[in-house]
């Protein structure tokens, strides 16, 4: 365990501030329709947030709240959420992602594109997030056994 | 070996700052990207035909949403790749 690691201060201010900033994440995800920000900006941002308490609090504990199984569920699952809202729109009659054929909201095409564009950047983040974590998880160094035994 | 390292990294600034001299100025009227017909189109169509109050999430998710469909197929290939290749054994 390193000194970053013993701070009392660090690991209260971690685990106030990392609530917040996931929530940060999720507007950002959501405010990619109408301002600066989407999936991919969202997506590292909240990716950011797990890796912060893992450096915080270790790698473990870390992988307890996100484990390596959940990270390739998730990665693929935000990829499968993008294409399969392009194939509904081939279902409904359109071409491939093109959002105005679902006839979700009847003869209003924009209505229906903003959700779907929001479904697609909701999909986007969590691939991003999910990659984020396995490449942090992945690359950084395995804990020490004796010093776990210390605990 | 370092000295042609320096070399090259030096010619290729110099290159790409001797390139730069001739894009056109930030926001500049007359540049190619703001006269093309496209553009005329996007800024006056983006917005009504995609429902979305920001021009650039129009582009990215709607007229270039197969684009985006493939950034995200990177993305996702690069982290299965460092999985699998990174990955360490359950000891």
């Amino acid at each position: 365990m390193s000194g970053i690691q013993e701070s009392v201060i660090i690991r209260t201010v971690v685990r106030i501030i990392v609530p917040f900033i996931q929530l940060f994440a999720l507007y950002v995800i959501m405010h990619g329709a109408s301002g600066p920000g989407g999936g991919f900006q969202g997506g590292v941002i909240f990716g950011a947030a797990i890796i912060l308490y893992a450096m915080i609090f270790g790698i473990g504990e870390g992988k307890k709240k996100m484990s390596d199984a959940l990270d390739k569920i998730l990665a693929s699952t935000g990829l499968t959420i993008y294409a399969a809202t392009g194939l509904i729109c081939i279902v409904c009659g359109g071409m491939f992602l093109q959002y105005g054929a679902v006839p979700l909201i009847p003869d209003n095409p924009a209505e229906v594109s903003k959700y779907l564009i929001d479904l697609v950047e909701i999909g986007i983040g969590i691939t991003v997030l999910a990659v984020m974590i396995s490449l942090f998880f992945n690359v950084s160094p395995p804990e020490s056994e004796p010093e776990e035994a210390e605990e | 070996m370092k000295t042609l390292a320096l070399f090259v990294v030096v010619i290729t600034g110099a290159m790409l700052i001797y390139a730069g001299q001739d894009l056109p100025a930030f926001g500049d009227i007359n540049s190619p990207a703001y006269q093309a017909p496209m553009t005329q189109y996007f800024i006056e169509n983006a917005l009504p035909e995609s429902g979305v109050t920001n021009i650039v999430t129009a582009l990215l998710a709607n007229y270039r949403g197969y684009d985006t469909l493939g950034e995200t197929a990177v993305i996702f290939t690069a982290g299965m790749a460092v999985i699998l290749l990174l990955r360490r054994r359950e000891t």
